[in-house]
């Protein structure tokens, strides 16, 4: 009994896994490791408000660095865990070290995908990001009148580009897809932000085909487009997508699928290890599903937790979102995979607007543009089980409210 | 700095001095008021941080905008009429004393 809960990885889903096992009531040794430098902290704002310099680090702390004592919560933080021993019940610390656990949560996340080095991924003004480290490095090198290049037009890219054109930055944005946006969103939502982005200068490149990234003297100094095209470079922000971080689990010999594999209540193919979070891939409406998202960190951990104490649960979201560009707030409900039909409703305040997505006539999502009201009804209708017609969300007159009943 | 007081529910009272320009929520989450969670870190997509407003203080608070009042549409808590997002109240001189009653969820 005297073996701890260790978890890996103290991120939004590491922090929220410790605080829901002493929520209930789990008083015994927890130790949370996490190979960063500071504290667990909020990822959103460091494409958003942290790039503008509006918020200090103390700031995008997710508890206070005095709460994991409180809480008699061992943290320790620039550890990294290099190996499972299953069977042991044991860890390898980078050191060397082993360390006993009773039971053990990965919420490692996720890693950015990179460009190969091969097309000049490696070079210097090449950047990602997915962790403070990696925005301090970036700020200090953000000046009005560069030139940047943003590799994919997905969110994180497309606030990327935001807030550097906000600063004064000549912003191109290359999409490889025919649309920006188009794994997540409907070609309605993507024609609201290329515009959206139009008017405040970037330039938008869509079908764009990336050959490689050209540097001179050891730095990016171009991206060369598969067209031909070549778009002068100070800096390059890749945002492609992320990868799971389920190295340890598949070393470990633990089921992986598209990240660490849990069942409903979040435990792995192991039974005394459970993960969350990016890094995890769990079962929801017939399909092994893997979030990324700060609710599915959150509430995916609060069930791992409650797993891990034998008070198991299906974790069945509706998942939510939200992208800051400009000064438009998009804020999503629901998933909107496998949609056959979309309607867009034009909200009450100039610019503001919705889309709608169904599955055989039944609502699964909602993408709001500055429109909390569509995204309130719209997430309350999902959390209820409930449909509100095309017809009726198409017509911008119709009550929602009456529509919930 | 202003000094506020979240009342929970059983009438334990929690005071925080707060950092002007700092918002309410992220003061609660320091002080860890329960229930005052803020998922979304203050960007009016949770609306996990709603608070009552003292009534009294309600005139200084201010009532919400637009996004805020079809945020409340979907509060755990019932809305009443000086319900507020905590995240969207920032600190200012003026709010010292204010008195933030905390929904039971
Ligand atoms: C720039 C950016 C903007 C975003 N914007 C939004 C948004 O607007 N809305 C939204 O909902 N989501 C957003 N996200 C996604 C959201 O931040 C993530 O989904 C969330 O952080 C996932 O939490 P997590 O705990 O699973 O992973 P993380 O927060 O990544 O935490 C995992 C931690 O584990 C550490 N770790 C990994 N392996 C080891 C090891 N072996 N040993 C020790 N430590 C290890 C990692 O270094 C990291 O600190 C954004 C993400 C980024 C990067
Ligand atoms: S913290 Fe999410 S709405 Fe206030």
């Amino acid at each position: 009994m005297s073996d701890p809960i260790v978890i890996v990885g103290a991120g939004q889903a590491g922090v929220a896994l410790a605080a829901k096992l002493r929520a209930l009531g789990h008083a015994g040794r927890l130790i949370l490791i996490g190979d960063e430098k500071v504290p667990p902290y909020q990822r959103p704002p460091l494409s958003k408000k942290y790039v503008s310099g509006e918020l200090d680090v103390e700031r995008l702390l997710i508890r206070p660095r005095d709460w994991y004592a409180e809480q008699n919560v061992e943290l320790r933080l620039e550890e990294r865990v290099v190996a499972l021993w299953p069977r042991e019940h044991e860890l390898t610390l980078s050191d060397g070290a082993r360390l006993r656990y009773r039971r053990l949560a990965l919420t490692s996340g996720a890693r950015p995908r990179t460009l190969p080095a091969e097309i000049g991924g490696a070079l210097p003004g090449v950047v990602t990001i997915r962790g403070l480290a990696d925005a301090d490095a970036i700020i200090p090198q953000l000046k009005p009148g560069m030139r940047l290049v943003v590799v994919g037009g997905g969110y994180i890219g497309l606030e990327a580009a935001a807030v550097t054109a906000a600063k004064g930055m000549q912003v191109t944005v290359i999409e490889a897809a025919e649309r920006i946006l188009q794994r997540v969103a409907a070609a309605e939502t993507s024609a609201y932000f290329r515009e959206l982005h139009r008017c405040h200068g970037v330039t938008i490149r869509e079908a764009a085909g990336l050959e490689r990234t050209e540097g001179v003297d050891g730095r990016v100094a171009s991206v060369l487009l598969k067209d031909g095209t070549v778009l002068p470079a100070d800096l390059v922000i890749v945002g492609i997508g992320v990868l799971p971080n389920d190295d340890l689990a598949r070393a470990a010999g633990l089921a992986v699928e598209n990240g660490i594999s849990v069942d409903e209540s979040g435990r792995t193919s192991d039974p005394d290890i459970f993960a969350a979070g990016d890094c995890a891939s769990f079962p929801w409406q017939g399909v092994r599903t893997r979030l990324e998202s700060v609710q599915n960190a959150i509430e995916q951990a609060e069930h791992a937790a409650a797993a891990m104490l034998g008070a198991a649960a299906p974790y069945n979201p509706v998942p939510w979102f939200w992208s800051d560009q400009y000064d438009v707030k998009l804020q999503i409900a629901g998933l909107n995979r496998g949609y056959d039909q979309v309607v867009v409703r034009p909200g009450k305040r100039p610019g503001s607007q919705s889309v709608w997505y169904y599955r055989q006539g039944v609502l699964i999502a909602v993408d709001a543009m500055n429109d909390a009201l569509a995204y309130a009804f719209g997430k309350k209708a999902l959390e209820g089980g409930k449909t509100i017609a095309p017809a009726i969300a198409a017509d911008p007159t119709a009550d929602l409210k009456a529509a919930l009943g | 700095m202003p000094k506020v007081t979240w009342i929970l529910k059983d009438g334990k009272e929690i005071t925080a001095d707060v950092p002007v320009g700092h918002n309410l929520m992220e003061a609660a989450v320091a002080k860890n008021v329960p229930n005052v969670i803020g998922e979304c870190g203050g960007c009016l997509s949770c609306a996990t941080c709603h608070v009552y407003v003292d009534p009294a203080w309600y005139a200084k608070t201010g009532a919400p905008d637009d996004m805020e009042s079809d945020m409340l549409e979907i509060t755990v808590a019932e809305r009443k009429p000086t319900s507020r997002l905590s995240c969207q109240i920032k600190a200012v001189p003026e709010l010292d004393g204010l008195i933030l009653r905390v929904p039971y969820i």
